[in-house]
Formats: C-alpha cells, structure tokens, sequence
C-alpha cells in the first residue's frame, strides 16, 4: 500500500467514526433524552470502570472464556474434520450429525450447559466452545477434501502415511484455508459471549451489560460494554489477519 | 565404447513387467475401458516414453504402474515382485504442480530424506541444488519460482531419495518451448550420470524421439500398446539426421495424424 493509501485506510473510518459520534451526541442533547447516553456520558463510564477497577478484569474474563472453549474446539475440531475430510466413511457416518447440531443456536443450549456443568464458568466455556466447534469442524473438513491429489501422492511416494502424514502434509496444506475458518469461528465465538455470560458468572462484558441494566439502568455502561465488545472483537479479527499474511502461509493467499 | 554409443540394452535384465494391465471405471450403461490389456516390459537403466494422443489413458497406466490406483485386470511386477502401492524406490514426478508450496527449495528436495542425520540430509540436498543448476535458490519458495524451475525442484526431490526407477508424467507440459528444451537435455544429462531406469508419458511425438531409447505408441481409447518402436540412434540426437525424421515420421503415421497435410 503506498502512504496516501494507507493514510486514506486510517483516516477515512476515523472521519465516519467522528460524524457518527457528533450524529449520536446531537442525538442526544435535541431529543432531551434521559434514557439513552450521550459518548461523553459512556467515555466516563468507562472511566469509572477503570476506576472501580472492574475494566480489565472484566475484558481479562471475557477473553479467557472465548479463548478457552475457542482453544478447545480448534483441538478437538481440526482433527475430527480432518479424519472427517479424508475418511468418506468418516464423513457419511458423521457429517448427518454434526449438520443436524451446527444450526443450533449456542443460546440453546444455555438449560443443558446448566445440567452438565452447573452455574459455573464451565457452562460458559462449553457455550463458546459449541458455537465455534461446528464451524471449526466443516470448514476443516472442506480444506481436507481441497487438497490437490497429487500432494498426497507425493506424500504416499515418498512414504509418508498416518500422523507424519497429517503433520507435514495435510495440515500445511490446508492451514491457509484453515486460518480462515479459524478466524471466522472465532468471530462467532466472540459474538456469543454476551449471552454466554447470561448465566449468572459474575464477570466479563458480557455479564457488564446485563447486570448495569438489572441493577440500576446504567444504560451508560450499556452501551460501554457493546463499543468494548465491539473493539475487542476488531482486534481479534486483525490479529487473525496478521496471522494469515506470515510469509510461510502466503502461498495459500496469493491472488487475494 | 564410446560416450553417447547406444547401450546394449538387449543384454540389460528386465526392471518393470507390464502383464495384461486392463482398466475399466464403471459409467451408467456399461463400464468405460481405459486400458486394454497393456503388455511392456523395461529393462534395467532404459528410457522409454509412452506417447499417445491425449484420453488414451497413458496417463492412467503410469498411475497404475506407480501403485496410485489399482487396475481391473493384470498386474505389474518390479524386479519381480509384484507392485501393491507407491514406494520410495520408484518416484513419480508430476509436472511442477508436485512441489509443496509451503516448503523452500531446500526443504521439498529434502522432503523425502525425513530418515537421514540431518547433517547427511543437508549434504545430499546440496548436492542435488546443485546437480539441478538451483543454488542459490535454496530457500526461495515454489511461488517465487518460474515453473521449469518448480520442475528441476520435482527432479531433485525425486532423485534425492536414490530410487532405482522414475515414473515422469508430462512433466514439461506446462513448459514454455524454449524451457522444455533445456529440460529435455538436463534430464538426459542426469539419466546418463545417475544410471535410473526411467517411464516418461508424453503426447509429444518429437519429444519421445528425442529422449528415448523405446517409443510405445498407444492407441486410442481404449489403450492399447499399438507399437514398440526403437530409437537406436546416439545422444546428443540430431534433429536433421535423416534417421531422426524416418523414426519421428513413422510414429506419427502410426498414430494416424497426417501431419504433413
């Protein structure tokens, strides 16, 4: 990118970002609402989040869940969608499940997760860890399935069978692929933790904006939480896109 | 004997045995046969191309020569053993789309060196670096390379591992004219300084003339090995001997294409 672009990249969703807040803020003051927030009213907010020392824990709690049952779901989703993507047998006898399970909403699931797991960080965990297992798992499998025959030719010609298999072959082959979905998952992931913290743990942002809106209306701290969740989750996305660029994954992005 | 004499081949043991190789994959009325009763036996150190028009399933045959897919009928025996899968003694090169893009040069020659000492491993990819003229290159990746570049990577990674014999597929098809014939040429140089036996499938009349010590012309699906023609002549091959030209003539005729119309 060269500079005028770059500065372009910056400065443009700055400009939107700014009218919008002015928008939002002249909102505010002309409806004489007393309900709704104006950004001064949230920047303070957030301050007194910092203050009352509640701010980074809560962001720190938060991210531990998502990364936790995110973790968890990429270490029993990618091999069970590589067996998946290279076994037919696996897939036929498998794949009916796992469509059947994938368009239920995590939220769902919010009774059992107290069965299993009672009202702990556990069921948190477990929530965030359904609502990216499924996507981990197909898309996966589909990296699986997409790798050039020959690659694993050549892998077989060359002796290659089993885990050494997987490990120099199939997964290079497919991580490209897989990053992408990885990603994606954990979008979804992010995007559940709100409801995730509906049950009742005591932390996290999600948890934030339902208890400033049961104890005492703080729509302030609402809407506090929402821009937090939201700018956490950019940085997650960009992360991940770094990620992807690395020099030894490039050849998979090429031509993007 | 001179250098660039022909071999006496004729005294040289039987490598590769082809008996009665058949191949049908089975389509909605009746199945499609692909290989007729294929029969091709190869001497030790021989080159022999397998040309044909292009569905005549020399392709497939290759494939089923290296063990990647299973015949309907007949079977195939290496040094008389019967062939069930792919082996490391026997490579099959691909066109360049066989190098693994995640790995350097370096690192995909050495792909199949996984069981030598490291410092034995980086000693034998160096001296295949430099056999297939890449030094240099060594920690390039594949996107960073032009594709007869991509195919000296697949040669050296085939021939690092020391097999007896190599199965080529087309391997300069996707080359530029000039490129091939470079290619061309460092393959027979390798073939005579590394002494495999090697099966090289080809639709290109001349190349087969160029490279090989036997022609086996396929015909038409279904594939039938239609003719065996030798080209006794030395390398370097002149292009003009007139001995070149009646070869070349002949196996066009044989596979039907009036070339001269």
């Amino acid at each position: 990118m060269n500079p005028s672009r770059r500065a372009e990249a910056v400065l443009l969703p700055l400009l939107v970002a700014a009218a919008l807040l002015l928008a939002w803020h002249w909102a505010v003051i002309h409806t004489h609402t007393r309900i709704f927030p104006s950004p001064e009213k949230v920047a303070r907010g957030v301050r007194e989040l910092a203050r009352r020392g509640v701010l980074f824990p809560y962001i720190g709690a938060s991210l531990f869940r998502v990364g936790s049952g995110f973790l968890l779901a990429t270490l029993l989703g990618v091999p069970l969608g590589s067996v998946m993507g290279r076994y037919r047998g696996a897939a036929t006898a498998l794949n009916p499940l796992v469509q059947v399970l994938r368009p239920i909403s995590p939220l769902a699931w919010i009774p059992l997760a107290i069965v299993f797991f009672g009202v702990t960080n556990l069921s948190t965990i477990f929530l965030i860890f359904l609502a990216s297992f499924f996507p981990i798992v197909v898309s996966t499998m589909n990296a699986v399935r997409a790798i050039p025959v020959i690659y694993l030719r050549a892998a077989q010609n060359f002796g290659f069978s089993g885990l050494a298999l997987w490990a120099r072959v199939i997964l290079p082959a497919i991580l490209p692929q897989l990053l992408t979905g990885l990603r994606l998952a954990l979008g979804v992931a992010w995007l559940v933790v709100v409801a995730a913290e509906m049950i009742a743990v005591d932390s996290g942002l999600g948890y934030l904006i339902l208890d400033a809106r049961n104890a005492g209306k703080r729509y302030d701290l609402v809407v506090a939480g929402m821009l937090l969740i939201g700018v956490i989750g950019l940085a997650l996305d960009v992360a991940m896109r770094r990620v992807e660029r690395l020099r030894w994954l490039r050849w998979g992005f090429s031509g993007r | 004997m001179s250098a660039g004499a022909p071999k006496p081949l004729g005294r040289a043991k039987v490598k590769l045995a082809v008996h009665g190789v058949s191949m049908a994959y089975p389509a909605h009325d009746k199945p499609i046969q692909v290989l007729d009763k294929i029969d091709l036996d190869v001497r030790e150190g021989e080159f022999v191309c397998i040309v044909g028009p292009s569905g005549c399933g020399k392709s497939t045959l290759l494939n089923i020569i290296g063990g990647f897919v299973q015949g309907t009928a007949g079977e195939v025996r290496i040094d008389g053993e019967a062939v069930t899968g792919p082996d490391r003694r026997r490579i099959f090169v691909f066109q360049e789309r066989g190098v693994l893009p995640w790995l350097t040069v370096a690192e995909n020659i050495g792909f199949g060196l996984y069981d030598l000492p490291p410092a034995e491993r980086r000693a034998r990819v160096a001296n295949y670096v430099n056999l297939v003229g890449l030094r240099g290159f060594e920690d390039a990746y594949p996107q960073e390379l032009s594709g007869g570049m991509k195919q000296r990577v697949e040669v050296a990674r085939a021939l690092a591992v020391d097999p007896d014999v190599l199965y080529l597929d087309e391997p300069f098809g996707a080359l530029d004219s000039i490129t091939r014939l470079t290619m061309r040429s460092e393959l027979l140089r390798i073939w005579a300084a590394e002494k495999k036996t090697i099966l090289f499938v080809t639709h290109d009349i001349e190349e087969s003339v160029q490279l090989a010590d036997r022609v086996a012309v396929m015909s038409a699906r279904p594939g039938r090995i239609q003719k065996i023609v030798d080209v006794d002549l030395p390398h370097p091959r002149d292009l003009s001997d007139p001995r070149y030209l009646a070869i070349r003539d002949s196996i066009f005729e044989e596979i039907g294409i009036a070339h001269r119309v």
